[in-house]
C-alpha cells in the first residue's frame, strides 16, 4: 500500500543513502578498467603468436568470454571459484567484480589494441625495416605513436559502457549505488524512488562523458584519417 | 555429477523462457529501432527531441536498473497488478537495445551518399518511394552486422531476467548450484556453454552479414 505512489519525501531521504555507494561504483569502474587494459595486452600478444592452432584457440576463448553473460561469469567467480580444486580461493566481492568484469571487457579492449596496430599503414612497417630500425625503435618511434591516438576515443567509449555495466555487481553484494538503492528500497518499501536516483546518477555521469568522447572522436578522425588529409590537400589545389 | 545426463536436463527447463524472451525482445527492439531511428530524422522538431530524450535516457542508464525500475514502476504507472514478469523483461530489454539500435538505423540512413536521394528526387519519386526503393535497400545491409552484434548483447542481457523472478537457464543453474555446492564450477561452466551454444548461430549470422555488407560496395 505504502509503496504504490511516488513520494518526494522518500526521494530526498533516499538520495544521500544511495549516493554513499557512488565511491564504490566509481572505484570498481576505474579498477576494473585498469585491469582490463592490462589484461587486454595478454590477448593482444596471444593473438600475435604466429601459430594457427594457438591463434584459433585464443580467438574462440575470446569469443566465448565475450558472448556469454557477464553476470554468470561474476557468479562463477563469487560462488564457484572457492570450490575449484587446487587453485580455488575465496574472493572478496570487490575482487570478483574487478577480475570478472575485467576479463570480460579485456576481450573487447584487446580487439581495440589490435585495430589500432592494424590501422598503421603497411608502408610504415616497411619503411622502418628499410631504415634498419631496431625492434624497440620501430615500436617506440614509428608504430605506437600512430597506433595509440585513434584507440583513445574507443577506450573512452568502453569506459562508459563498463560504468553502466558495474551495477550488476550489486548481485554479488558489491555495495555500489544499485546495492544501496535495493537496500533502501527493501527497508522503506521505496524502490521506485531509490532506483530513479540510481538512473539519474548514471545518466548525469555518463551523458556528458559520452558527449565529450564524441567530440574527441571527431578531433582524432580529422587528425588521423588519411582521407581527411587528402581532402585537405585537394581543397588547396582546387581553390 | 555428469554434465550431460544430470545438469543439462535441469537447465533445459529454463530454455524456453530464455529463448522466447530473446526472440520477443529482439523483435520488439528492432521495431523500436526503426520507429525511433526514423523519428530522429523527421522534420518535426518535437518528434525529434522526444525520441532523442528516449534514446539518451535508455542509453545513458543500464539495463539492470531499467529492468528493476520497470518491474516496480509499471504496476504503479498503469495502475494494474503485476503483469507477468515475462512482459516486463521483454519491455526492458527491447526498449534498451531499441535505443542503441535506433542510432545504428539513423547512422546507416545518413551514411547513404546525398547523390542517391538527389537522383531519386530528380526521377520524381515521392519521399516515401525515395526511402522505400533507394535509401532503405542500401542502408539495411549496412545495419545488419550491427543488428547481429546487438542481438548477441541481448542474449547476454536475458540472463538478468532471473533477477526479477523469471525461470530461465541461469535461474535453474543457480538453483542447482545452491543444492550441489561442491559441483558449482561444473554447473556454471555448463550454464555458460548453454549460452554460448545459443550465441553461436548469432555469431555466424553476424559474420555472414559482415561479408554481405562489404560485398559490392565501392570504397
Amino acid at each position: 500500500m505504502n509503496g504504490n505512489y511516488w513520494s518526494w519525501e522518500r526521494f530526498s531521504e533516499a538520495f544521500p543513502y544511495v549516493l554513499e555507494g557512488l565511491t564504490t561504483t566509481v572505484g570498481v569502474t576505474i579498477s576494473t578498467f585498469i585491469f582490463a587494459m592490462i589484461f587486454g595486452f595478454v590477448w593482444l600478444f596471444l593473438r600475435r603468436i604466429p601459430l594457427r592452432p594457438v591463434n584459433w584457440t585464443v580467438t574462440w576463448i575470446m569469443e566465448f568470454i565475450r558472448s556469454t553473460p557477464p553476470i554468470i561469469q561474476l557468479f562463477f567467480l563469487y560462488n564457484a571459484w572457492p570450490v575449484v580444486p587446487y587453485v580455488g580461493v575465496t574472493l572478496s566481492p570487490f575482487a570478483c567484480a574487478v577480475i570478472g568484469l575485467g576479463v570480460h571487457f579485456s576481450t573487447y579492449i584487446g580487439e581495440i589494441y589490435r585495430s589500432g596496430i592494424e590501422s598503421v599503414g603497411k608502408g610504415q612497417w616497411e619503411a622502418s625495416t628499410a631504415l634498419n630500425l631496431s625492434l624497440s625503435d620501430k615500436w617506440r618511434h614509428i608504430i605506437l605513436p600512430q597506433a595509440i591516438p585513434p584507440t583513445i576515443p574507443m577506450l573512452g567509449n568502453y569506459f562508459i559502457i563498463l560504468f553502466k555495466e558495474v551495477p550488476i555487481t550489486a548481485t554479488i553484494s558489491v555495495q555500489g549505488i544499485l546495492y544501496m538503492a535495493n537496500t533502501f528500497g527493501s527497508q522503506n518499501w521505496a524502490y521506485i524512488e531509490a532506483l530513479t536516483i540510481v538512473g539519474l546518477i548514471l545518466l548525469v555521469l555518463s551523458y556528458p562523458s559520452a558527449v565529450l568522447i564524441r567530440k574527441l572522436e571527431v578531433k582524432m578522425n580529422t587528425r588521423f584519417d588519411k582521407n581527411a588529409e587528402i581532402k585537405e590537400i585537394n581543397k588547396g589545389v582546387t581553390s | 555429477m555428469n554434465p550431460i545426463t544430470d545438469i543439462a536436463p535441469q537447465l533445459f527447463r529454463g530454455f524456453g523462457t530464455t529463448v522466447t524472451i530473446l526472440i520477443a525482445s529482439a523483435i520488439f527492439s528492432y521495431i523500436m529501432a526503426f520507429i525511433a531511428g526514423l523519428c530522429r530524422l523527421s522534420k518535426n522538431t518535437f518528434l525529434r527531441k522526444f525520441t532523442g530524450l528516449y534514446i539518451e535516457i535508455f542509453r545513458g542508464t543500464s539495463l539492470i536498473v531499467q529492468l528493476f525500475w520497470l518491474y516496480y514502476a509499471i504496476p504503479i504507472l498503469f495502475d494494474i497488478d503485476l503483469p507477468s514478469n515475462w512482459i516486463i523483461g521483454v519491455i526492458a530489454i527491447g526498449l534498451n537495445y531499441g535505443a542503441y539500435l535506433s542510432e545504428v538505423v539513423r547512422g546507416s540512413i545518413l551514411s547513404i551518399a546525398p547523390g542517391q536521394s538527389e537522383a531519386a528526387t530528380a526521377l520524381n519519386m515521392s519521399s516515401f518511394q525515395r526511402m522505400r526503393f533507394v535509401i532503405f535497400p542500401q542502408a539495411i545491409r549496412m545495419m545488419m552486422p550491427e543488428f547481429g552484434n546487438y542481438t548477441i548483447q541481448m542474449l547476454k542481457g536475458t540472463a538478468l531476467v532471473s533477477l526479477i523472478g523469471l525461470r530461465d537457464v541461469f535461474y535453474y543453474g543457480d538453483i542447482m548450484r545452491s543444492t550441489n555446492l561442491a559441483h558449482a564450477p561444473l554447473i556454471y561452466v555448463v550454464v555458460l556453454i548453454f549460452y554460448f551454444i545459443l550465441a553461436l548461430p548469432l555469431i555466424f549470422l553476424t559474420r555472414k552479414a559482415e561479408s554481405i555488407a562489404k560485398k559490392g560496395v565501392a570504397n
